[in-house]
């Protein structure tokens, strides 16, 4: 058994001048959930949508399950299970009838079938719904529909690809249950959110940003690694105007609005507050607190992708 | 895992079975619109013409003119509806169409005829429809031809001649359509044509719809083959169209009167290479097109004016200019037709059409083959080639 269950090596794709995917690497452990995060149109469906072979890429090569996408993609779609956010179950199916159809789309035998069945029933929640069209479920059903039919063959790899879009909170967070029993029963899980809290239930992540991968590691690694600076979360009665005197002061790193307060970075804590407090009190704004807070994924990424842009900026810049 | 070849193809027509059935509206496409259209254009793309009206203007009023007007009395083909005094009459009524033919018999009429010389007659004819305009005026100059012979027959015997032959005699003898009847030679096209319509539309929506949907994406990331997912889906879309066109069969035979005259089972296996074409023309539409929009404006483009202009349906193909001509061979209605009206109105062996069949085939096997190459470069994707060649 290799050590990884997918290795990616240099993998690109350009869609003519345009490179969506800029020849990134990555290694996922098998039994992992590995989170894939990134705005839409940050490369995140076509990665997955060429280790899934339904894209080939520019250059570079990848393996799944041990695969070579790119000499055996047929081989590749035997050990994968794939569902994307669209929730492709056939509509004018009813519950069985799409279970039995995907069954045996992957040769499964009719005994086989039946048994998984009452799993996927079971991890559904349809019980007593088996006969009701597709198309009348909610998007909470269709969604654990959708994974049930996706694993039927029981795959060791399962991309889902945004899966969680546009369903509700609770069953956002039955659906990450069903993905941890699954990465409990050693099978890899590859899921590409541009939900950041979701990204807390990864064991191991990478930001990908306009193609390239920005930072990665465990949730823990990318909030210790990448931010060095201590973060003050900055409540005020009059944030918004808070938020503009801050980002003139060269002493603020990085500042941005989080929900009801700011969160602003500072070299020292303690200075950092004795700061803010005399700023904002010089424009009549009173401070509420300004407490020191692990910093959030966002904070990462946000961090990441301005230190990316500066970068970028500066290469420009120089003669 | 083990994967036996071919095992998806049983799931792929339960499914495509389990849709139609639930998709009233695909049914009543494809099962009851073939016969709808058959009645439509049986009786409206009805080249006999019978009944003609006809206005006669007698100027002579002799008893020899009176006998002449009764020839076209007792025919079917005309209605004497006026009998009029002056020439000048004609034209208001055949602009109104109350008649569309008229004959003008002159006052020297039987004067003529007695003193040997040959009378003309006015035949006028209304040429605003050409079709109808020509079929009147060949109807007028065979009754009047007749007439003229009876006449010198008459006029011979008369000055004692008996027994006198006119040199020759045509004997016309219309084999398999007696009766020149357009039915039976339009039953045939209309059944390709409503066939090939119908089921091009409905293949190329059900595929372009899955991809629409999505569902062509989650098959496409599982070990299905191409060739599986065409199979599954033509099989029920060719039961189905078989269903139609024995519908059709029966509305031909029961209103037109047009029965099968040859053997069934050749019909049957000309009819389901037909259906293979369809459906496979349906299946590449659907495999270069992403939306049902454009899907069913390139099928009816590329089936409903073809069949019905170039496979020989109403316009003989023969008669085209060379280039339209080579453009006909890729209208796989022409083969069909060909072979239908062969097995359908002469009862003509295998022997008699086996060419067309091959081009059938041909066909099916041509548009089969690049729609799976299209399905399995992915199919929205063409970009993919270069990759997979280098």
């Amino acid at each position: 058994m290799p050590e990884y269950s997918i290795e990616v090596k240099s993998l690109a794709k350009k869609f003519g001048a345009f490179t969506a995917v800029d020849a990134v690497s990555f290694n996922v452990g098998r039994g992992a959930i590995f989170g894939f995060l990134g705005a839409n149109g940050a490369g995140k469906s076509t990665t997955i949508r060429m280790l899934c072979g339904l894209l080939n890429p520019t250059s570079g090569t990848a393996t799944v399950g041990g695969f070579d996408i790119n000499r055996a993609p047929e081989r590749v779609k035997t050990v994968i299970g794939y569902m994307s956010q669209k929730f492709s179950l056939y509509e004018d199916l009813t519950v069985i009838e799409n279970i039995r159809f995907f069954g045996g789309v992957y040769g499964l035998e009719r005994k086989a079938v039946e048994s998984r069945m009452t799993w996927v029933l079971e991890m559904a929640g349809l019980k007593g719904r088996e006969r009701s069209l597709t198309r009348t479920l909610s998007v909470g059903w269709k969604q654990r529909l959708a994974l049930g039919c996706a694993i039927l063959h029981e795959p060791q790899i399962v991309f889902l690809d945004e899966p969680t879009g546009g369903v509700d909170p609770a069953a956002r967070r039955r659906f990450w249950e069903l993905i941890n029993e699954l990465s409990e029963r050693r099978v890899t899980v590859f899921v590409t959110t541009h939900y950041l809290d979701e990204a807390e239930y990864c064991n191991d992540i990478r930001l990908i940003h306009a193609g390239r991968i920005v930072a990665g590691g465990s949730p823990r690694e990318l909030k210790t690694e990448y931010i060095r600076n201590p973060i003050l979360e900055v409540a005020s009665d009059r944030i918004v105007d808070a938020l503009e005197v801050l980002q003139k002061e060269p002493w603020v790193l990085e500042t941005s609005i989080f929900g009801t307060s700011l969160h602003v970075s500072v070299a020292d804590e303690e200075e950092g507050r004795r700061l803010i407090r005399d700023r904002l009190g010089r424009e009549g704004i009173t401070l509420q607190r300004a407490d020191r807070i692990m910093p959030s994924l966002e904070d990462v990424f946000i961090h990441r992708i301005e230190e990316q842009s500066r970068g970028a900026r500066a290469a420009e810049e120089a003669p | 895992m083990k994967r036996p070849p071919f095992c998806c193809i049983r799931p792929f027509m339960k499914k495509e079975f389990r849709q139609i059935r639930r998709d009233s509206r695909s049914l009543i496409f494809m099962i009851f619109i073939p016969g709808f259209m058959l009645l439509m254009f049986g009786y409206a793309l009805n080249f006999d013409i019978k009944h003609i009206p006809l206005a006669v203007v007698d100027q002579d009023g002799s008893r020899a003119s009176r006998d002449l007007v009764d020839k076209f009395r007792t025919t079917e083909y005309f209605d004497l509806t006026a009998e009029l005094g002056k020439p000048g009459q004609i034209d208001p009524l055949m602009g109104r169409e109350t008649i569309r033919a008229a004959l003008v018999i002159p006052p020297t009429f039987s004067e003529d005829l007695l003193a040997g010389r040959s009378p003309s007659i006015q035949v006028i004819v209304d040429g605003s429809n050409a079709m109808s305009g020509t079929t009147a005026a060949g109807y007028v100059g065979a009754i009047l031809q007749s007439y003229s012979q009876k006449i010198t027959l008459e006029a011979l015997e008369n000055r004692g001649v008996m027994g006198q032959k006119i040199p020759f005699r045509p004997e016309v003898r219309v084999w398999y359509n007696p009766e020149l009847r357009s039915a039976k030679f339009l039953v045939p096209g209309l059944m390709a044509f409503i066939l090939m319509v119908i089921l091009t539309v409905s293949t190329a929506f059900s595929v372009v719809r899955e991809k629409e949907r999505g569902t062509m994406e989650q098959i496409m990331v599982s070990p299905v083959r191409p060739a599986e997912l065409i199979i599954g889906k033509l099989v029920p879309y060719i039961l189905i169209s078989l269903a139609s066109a024995h519908l059709v069969l029966g509305l031909g035979w029961v209103l037109f009167g047009v029965g099968i005259k040859g053997n069934y089972l050749l019909l049957l296996l000309t009819i389901v290479l037909f259906l293979v074409c369809g459906l496979g023309q349906g299946i590449l539409i659907s495999s270069i097109t992403k939306t049902q929009q454009v899907a069913f404006l390139i099928s009816v483009l590329t089936t409903f004016l073809p069949t019905f202009i170039l496979s020989g349906f109403v316009f003989p193909v023969r008669n085209m200019p060379a280039f339209i001509q080579a453009v006909t061979y890729l209208v796989p209605a022409k083969y069909f037709l060909a072979a239908l009206r062969a097995i359908i109105i002469k009862g003509a062996g295998l022997r008699a059409f086996w060419n067309q069949l091959l081009f059938l085939a041909g066909f099916a096997v041509l548009t089969l083959g690049l729609s799976t190459a299209r399905l399995r470069l992915g199919g929205e994707d063409g970009r993919k080639r270069g990759r997979r060649a280098g």
